[in-house]
C-alpha cells in the first residue's frame, strides 16, 4: 500500500485532533500501567513466595512418630510409634526412590551463654546429608557439620543467621566458643540468610544445629523427632509416602493403611498448591489490568467512531477527489494503532521506570520480604504488547471499516 | 470524434423507507471534448443528482454511461476511485475544502492519492496555486480565506491531475457577484485551455459562458440543444 500517502494523511489530520488524542494516550498510560504493575507484582510475589519456599528446601518430606489407629495383629490401636536412629540408612536401603535421608533431634529451651549473654533457644541434632537437603548452606568462612563431626560426635555448632546476631553482634562468631547447658561448643559456621515461609520445629535462623549423634549423647534421647528425606523426583513423592508405611508398618507392627501412626509432611504437594495460587493470583491481577485497559481500549473506539463521525465530510472530500477505500480503511486502523502504541509505549516506560525505581527499596521491610519487588519480565512486556496491539486493531478496525463504505456522495451531504 | 461523455437512458432512483423517488428518469447527454456546457433548471430537477453520476460520485441504476468510451456503470470503487482522481475535477458549491489544512495541503491531496512524489508534488502544487493567482496565500487556512478565495483553491485542487474534464456544481452559488465573476473568468480561460466543461447555475448571467445549455426539469432534459440567448429570454 501506499505507505506514504498514509503516512502524510496521518500527520496532517493529527494536529486537529490534538487535544482528543491526548486524553486517549492517557488513558491508555494509565491502563498499561495498571497490566504493567499488577502483572509485575505477580511476578515479584511469585519470585519471592518460591525462593522462600526453596529456603526449607525442595523436594522433601518430614515423617514424624504418631499413634496407632487401627488395630493389628492382635495389638490394640492407641500404640505409639517412634523413630529410631537406624530408621533413615533401614529406609534409605528399601526405598530408591529416596535420595537422600537424615533424622533429626529437636529440643526447646536450651541455654545458650556467650561472654554476657544468655539465651533460651532451639537446638537440633543432625547428620550432614541436612546442608543438602534442608538448605543449611553456610556462609564464606565456615562450614557445615560434617561425618568427622558425626564420628567422633565433636562439640561443634552450626547456627543460624539471627541467632548469630544476637549472640555475637558484629563479632565474627567461627572459631569462638558458646556454652551451651554449660558445655562448651565450637562455632563452625553460620547459615546463609534465607527466606523461609513454611517451617516445623522453628525457623532455620534461629537454630543452633549440633551432629546428631553429639546430641544423642548428650541430651540421651531416645527417639528421632523427625526424618527428613528428599526425593530424586518430585513426582515420586506419593510412591515414597506408600512405601515409607510399608516399610515402617513392617518394621514397627502397623497396619500400613494406618495413616495415623505416622505423619508425613510432603512440601512437594504444598509447593504445588502453593503454585496454583499463585497462578490464580497472577491471573486475576492480569484480569483487573486487562479490564483497565480494556476501558481505555473502548474510549480509543469511542474516539476513532466520533472523530469519524466528526470527518464524514473530510472522509467525503477525499473520496471526491480520489481516496480509495483502502485509503481511508488505513487511515483511520493506522491512527487508532499509533494513539494506542503511543500510549503503550509511555505507559510502559513509566511502569518500568516505577519497578526499577522500586529495586533501588532496600528489602529490609517485612512487607517486601513476604510481597517482594514487582519485577517487568520479558514475559509481561509481550503479553502487554499483544494485547495492546489486537486492542489498536479492534478498536481501529470497524470505526474504519464504517469510514470505508460510506459512500461519497452521502458524506458530502453531512454537515 | 468519439464523446467524452455519453448518456443513454440514464436513471436514478433514490429509496428513502418504503417511498422510491427517481430523480432522473432516462437523460440522453451526449458531451464533446472541449465543449463548456452548463446546466439550468428549477431546484429539485436533478441537477446535482447528475453532476454526481457524471463526476463519477454516484452510479445510475439503470441506463448507460460511458465516460471517455469506458463503461462507468459496472465498474469497482478503486476504479471509480481512480477516475476522480486522474479524469475529473469537481468543485463544489460549498468548496468542501478540508479545513484544518491549508490552501497549499488542500490542493496537495489529490497528488498525494496519484502518488505523486515530494519534490514534483510540491513544484507542481506552487504551480497550480499560481495559475488560480492564490501563489501568496499557500499557508492559509480556509477560514482565514474569503469565498471567493476558498473557491480558486478548490479548483487548482480539481486541477491538480490535469483531468480533461471539470464539473462543476454551483460553483459561485456562495460568492458575491464580483468573486463569482472572477471565477466564472477562470473557467473561461479553462476552457480556452481545452478543458471541457460542466457547469451548473441558477445565474443566467454564468450560463450565457456556456456553449451549450442543458435544461432540467423533474429528472428530464429538455433537448440540450437551445440556444444560450433564446434561455435568457424565456
Ligand atoms: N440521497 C437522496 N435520497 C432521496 N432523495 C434524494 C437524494 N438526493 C436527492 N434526492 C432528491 O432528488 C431530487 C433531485 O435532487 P438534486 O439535488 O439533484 O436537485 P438539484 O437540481 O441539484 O436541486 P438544487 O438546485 O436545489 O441543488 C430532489 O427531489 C431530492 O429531494
Ligand atoms: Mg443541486
Amino acid at each position: 500500500m501506499h505507505l506514504i500517502t498514509i503516512y502524510n494523511m496521518f500527520v496532517r489530520d493529527f494536529r486537529k485532533q490534538r487535544k482528543r488524542i491526548t486524553l486517549t494516550l492517557i488513558a491508555l498510560m494509565w491502563g498499561t500501567i495498571s497490566i504493567m504493575l499488577l502483572l509485575a507484582f505477580g511476578e515479584g510475589l511469585h519470585y519471592q513466595l518460591s525462593l522462600n519456599q526453596k529456603g526449607m528446601g525442595s523436594n522433601i518430606g518430614v515423617m514424624w512418630a504418631g499413634q496407632t489407629s487401627i488395630p493389628f495383629k492382635g495389638m490394640g490401636k492407641g500404640r505409639r510409634i517412634h523413630l529410631y536412629k537406624e530408621d533413615p540408612a533401614f529406609l534409605a536401603e528399601r526405598i530408591p526412590e529416596i535420595r537422600t535421608i537424615g533424622g533429626e533431634y529437636s529440643r526447646w529451651g536450651v541455654r545458650l551463654k556467650y561472654r554476657d549473654k544468655l539465651l533460651s533457644e532451639h537446638c537440633t541434632g543432625i547428620p550432614p546429608e541436612f546442608e543438602e537437603m534442608r538448605h543449611h548452606i553456610p556462609q564464606a568462612g565456615g562450614r557445615m557439620i560434617n561425618q568427622l563431626d558425626m564420628d567422633a560426635k565433636r562439640r561443634v555448632a552450626f547456627i543460624g543467621s539471627q541467632l548469630k546476631e544476637r549472640l555475637f553482634e558484629d563479632e565474627d562468631p567461627i572459631g569462638k566458643v558458646v556454652m551451651m547447658n554449660n558445655m562448651p561448643f565450637t562455632i563452625i559456621g553460620v547459615m546463609i540468610e534465607k527466606m523461609q515461609m513454611s517451617n516445623y520445629e522453628g525457623m532455620d535462623e534461629d537454630v543452633i544445629a549440633i551432629p546428631a549423634t553429639t546430641f544423642k549423647a548428650i541430651f540421651g534421647d531416645a527417639y528421632l523427632d523427625d526424618i527428613v528425606y528428599k526425593a530424586h523426583d518430585p513426582n515420586q513423592m506419593a510412591v515414597i509416602e506408600k512405601k515409607i508405611f510399608e516399610a515402617m508398618g513392617q518394621r514397627y507392627k502397623f497396619d500400613p493403611a494406618d495413616d495415623r501412626a505416622l505423619s508425613i509432611w510432603d512440601t512437594v504437594e504444598g509447593q504445588k498448591e502453593m503454585s496454583n495460587m499463585l497462578m490464580g493470583i497472577k491471573v486475576f491481577l492480569g484480569i483487573i489490568g486487562f479490564l483497565t485497559l480494556l476501558i481505555a481500549g473502548v474510549g480509543v473506539a469511542n474516539i476513532m467512531y466520533v472523530s469519524i463521525r466528526e470527518r464524514t465530510r473530510e472522509i467525503g472530500i477525499k473520496m471526491a477527489v480520489g481516496a480509495r477505500r483502502a485509503v481511508i480503511l488505513w487511515q483511520f486502523l493506522i491512527e487508532a494503532m499509533m494513539i494506542t502504541f503511543l500510549g503503550g509505549f509511555f505507559g510502559m516506560a513509566i511502569s518500568w521506570a516505577l519497578t526499577e525505581g522500586f529495586k533501588k527499596v532496600p528489602i529490609d521491610s517485612d512487607v517486601l520480604e513476604f510481597m517482594g519487588r514487582p519485577t517487568v519480565s520479558p514475559e509481561i512486556g509481550l503479553i502487554v504488547i499483544a494485547i495492546l496491539g489486537l486492542m489498536g486493531l479492534f478498536s481501529g478496525l470497524f470505526p474504519a471499516l464504517r469510514a470505508a463504505s460510506v459512500s461519497p456522495v452521502e458524506s458530502l451531504r453531512y454537515e | 470524434m468519439s464523446p467524452i461523455i455519453y448518456m443513454k437512458q440514464v436513471k436514478k432512483r433514490y429509496q428513502t423507507g418504503a417511498v422510491a423517488f427517481e430523480a432522473l428518469k432516462g437523460i440522453n447527454l451526449i458531451v464533446n471534448p472541449g465543449e463548456f456546457i452548463a446546466v439550468v433548471g428549477p431546484s429539485g430537477s436533478g441537477k446535482s443528482t447528475l453532476m454526481n453520476i457524471m463526476g463519477c460520485l454516484d452510479v445510475p441504476s439503470s441506463g448507460i454511461y460511458k465516460l471517455e468510451d469506458e463503461l462507468v456503470n459496472k465498474m469497482t470503487h478503486n476504479q471509480l476511485a481512480d477516475i476522480r482522481n486522474q479524469k475529473i475535477g469537481f468543485v463544489f458549491q460549498a468548496f468542501n475544502l478540508l479545513p484544518y489544512a491549508t490552501a497549499f495541503e488542500n490542493v496537495e491531496v489529490p497528488l498525494l492519492f496519484a502518488k505523486v512524489n515530494g519534490k514534483k508534488r510540491r513544484a507542481r502544487v506552487i504551480e497550480l496555486l499560481a495559475r488560480v493567482g492564490l501563489a501568496d496565500k499557500a499557508g492559509n487556512r480556509p477560514t482565514e480565506m474569503s469565498g471567493g478565495e476558498m473557491q480558486r483553491v478548490a479548483i487548482a485542487r480539481a486541477l491538480a491531475n490535469e483531468p480533461d474534464i471539470i464539473l462543476a456544481d454551483e460553483p459561485t452559488g456562495n460568492l458575491d457577484s464580483k468573486s463569482g465573476s472572477g471565477i466564472v473568468s477562470l473557467f473561461d480561460e479553462l476552457h480556452s485551455a481545452g478543458k471541457t466543461i460542466v457547469i451548473i447555475t441558477h445565474d443566467m448571467n454564468i450560463a450565457q459562458h456556456a456553449q451549450r445549455l442543458v435544461r432540467l426539469k423533474d429528472g428530464l432534459m429538455d433537448t440540450g440543444t437551445e440556444d444560450p440567448q433564446l434561455a435568457t429570454a424565456s
